[in-house]
């Protein structure tokens, strides 16, 4: 116990703060693009299935360890590329008719 | 400066990055540049891993993680660059569900290294409550994400005494946790376990399809937490900081979504929301009259407005119709006819998700309104023309204080001259309700899928 829990206890708390002031005035159409990233940024758990994995003795962590990793890497990659991918629409347009309009997308 | 020492300090930088990235998510002009700016935090938290050390020695199993990282990224870039924009929700929801996995798996999988060293009691709180919280995200988002995709009903799915049963899933899991505590009882970490995957999908199975991002929003908030509570075991700052701020601002941003409906988060959550049809419902619709017409009339009654609001909905992205709308709406303009899109927060299946689905089809960003603004210039428009939507122009949520939407904002179709109702039949929409829009006087239903309605409608407008 003692100094250490209690480092991370006031990190935990003064985050609680940011988190909450960071997202208080958001034009709803930016909800889900907000979303979206942050569930990219909870991926960072990524780094944690490294580490438990790069610790793992028995069978069973590996085993668990590996999940993990893959799990998480799903999570950061495929958080990221869904976030990038509905930011692009977001992108200024050039006023001008636009002439190129046949996406390709659908 | 030791190697530790510089490893914690790109941590720092990476948290650093998370922080700005949601600032920057805030606003449309930076958003992107903000993911970005996380995505290389990101990068450098991951890179500086590898050199950490473990217990005073390298990491172990580099391939092993090199492979599992392969595998992640094989599979996830493909499924997140090329699966279609309406399916975007239940990825959003599927990419959530395997981090809460992760997570749930790192806490376990650090308790059975540790076990044998007997940990502190707050050591083994802090893997209960990961576990607990992250397996919930898991099983909760895969079920979020098969009433998405439709692999099940989008319909709450209610039983008699759900809201007991769940009490008492919650309640034994809390009793678990102390009874673990206690008596040290480790091995019933895999009972746990079991509970959190089955209440996760109770929690969300009475949730309607129409509330899923919602709570997907909320499951999202889950795993932050859950993450941060692997931090707490694994001693580490960054996923604490990176965890936490997902944490809090995700219950933030859940409850400003359930907001944007007019709704609480506990009414979200809790009132299995559209399971029954309301109102005259079911058989008793089709006996009213309502005045039907062609595509060819509303092309006639287009041709000759000088503004033109459309309303858009959900139903527009599953027709893949956005193309053949903007193509109308650039034919109606090249005949001089004002036209402005009317955007409803939650039209789509996510706040937002409707400006994406447009901007994805060269809609100029000019012309999509928002909601308060698109009902004060709905009042001078000549025809409002709905497509793919119906609830977010139910006049219910305005006037019958029985229905269930009763509160929500809507756009008011009704205030313009006439309504044009593109629509598949008269089944009620996504929340289930009866809409009377569609018995309005100044209402003209034009039946069949949206692409083609609205294609025989542009050559409607070119020949008259």
């Amino acid at each position: 116990m003692g100094n250490v829990l209690l480092q991370y206890a006031t990190v935990l708390m003064l985050t609680i703060f940011v988190g909450i002031e960071i997202i208080a005035k958001v034009p709803s159409i930016l909800h889900t693009p907000l979303m979206s990233g942050s569930n990219a940024i909870h991926g960072v758990i990524l780094v944690g299935a490294m580490l438990v994995l790069g610790s793992a003795d028995t069978t069973l962590e590996t085993v668990l360890g590996f999940l993990a990793v893959i799990l998480a890497t799903l999570n950061v990659v495929g958080g990221f590329v869904v976030t990038d991918r509905m930011l692009e629409m977001f992108k200024a347009k050039p006023k001008a008719p636009v002439a190129k309009n046949d996406e390709v997308a659908s | 400066m030791s190697r530790g020492t510089l490893i914690d300090l790109l941590y720092l930088v990476s948290a650093t990055t998370f922080i700005l990235a949601l600032k920057g998510l805030g606003s449309p002009k930076r958003a992107r540049l903000g993911n970005g700016v996380a995505a290389v935090g990101m990068l450098i938290a991951v890179v500086a891993t590898f050199f950490k050390q473990v217990d005073g020695h390298n990491l172990h199993h580099v391939a092993l993680i090199l492979i599992a990282m392969a595998i992640g990224v094989v599979v996830a870039v493909p499924t997140a660059r090329y699966v279609r924009m309406t399916a975007m929700p239940q990825l959003v929801a599927i990419f959530n569900g395997v981090g809460g996995g992760a997570a749930s798996l790192v806490s376990i999988t650090e308790f059975v290294h540790i076990h044998s060293t007997h940990p502190a009691t707050y050591v083994t709180l802090e893997v209960l409550l990961g576990v607990l919280i992250g397996t919930v995200s898991f099983s909760g988002s895969a079920i979020a994400f098969a009433k998405l995709q439709e692999l099940m009903t989008g319909r709450p799915v209610t039983y008699p005494g759900q809201q007991i049963i769940n009490a008492v899933l919650g309640a034994a899991g809390l009793v678990l946790i102390i009874v673990i505590l206690v008596t040290g009882q480790t091995g019933l970490l895999w009972v746990l376990l079991a509970l959190a995957f089955v209440l996760g999908i109770a929690f969300v199975l009475p949730i309607g399809g129409a509330d899923v991002p919602v709570l997907i929003s909320l499951l999202n908030s889950f795993t932050g937490l859950a993450v941060a509570a692997s931090g707490f075991t694994l001693g580490s700052n960054l996923l604490i900081v990176a965890g936490t701020l997902v944490g809090a601002s995700g219950i933030l941003l859940t409850r400003l979504m359930s907001k944007a409906m007019g709704r609480s988060l506990s009414n979200v959550l809790f009132s299995a929301f559209g399971s029954v049809i309301t109102a005259s419902g079911g058989t008793g619709a089709d006996a009213r009259p309502v005045r039907s017409g062609s595509p060819e009339d509303a092309g006639v009654l287009l041709s000759f407005a000088s503004r033109v609001a459309i309303i858009p909905g959900y139903g527009l992205a599953v027709a893949q119709a956005q193309h053949v709308l903007r193509e109308l709406a650039e034919e109606l303009e090249s005949k001089g006819i004002e036209v402005f899109y009317a955007i409803h927060p939650v039209a789509g299946r996510m706040p937002g998700h409707m400006n994406v689905l447009l901007a994805e089809a060269n809609v100029p960003y000019e012309q999509l309104k928002e909601l308060d603004e698109a009902n004060s210039e709905l009042q001078t428009a000549d025809v409002a023309l709905v497509v793919g939507a119906n609830d977010t122009v139910n006049p219910a949520a305005k006037d019958d204080k029985s229905s269930p939407i009763y509160g929500m904002p809507i756009i008011n179709a009704d205030l313009a001259e006439n309504v044009l109702f593109l629509k598949r039949s008269m089944r009620p929409g996504f929340a289930g309700i009866e809409n009377e829009l569609l018995y309005n006087p100044k209402t003209t239903l034009i039946f069949g899928d949206a692409k083609d309605t609205l294609t025989k409608i542009v050559a409607a407008v070119k020949a008259s």
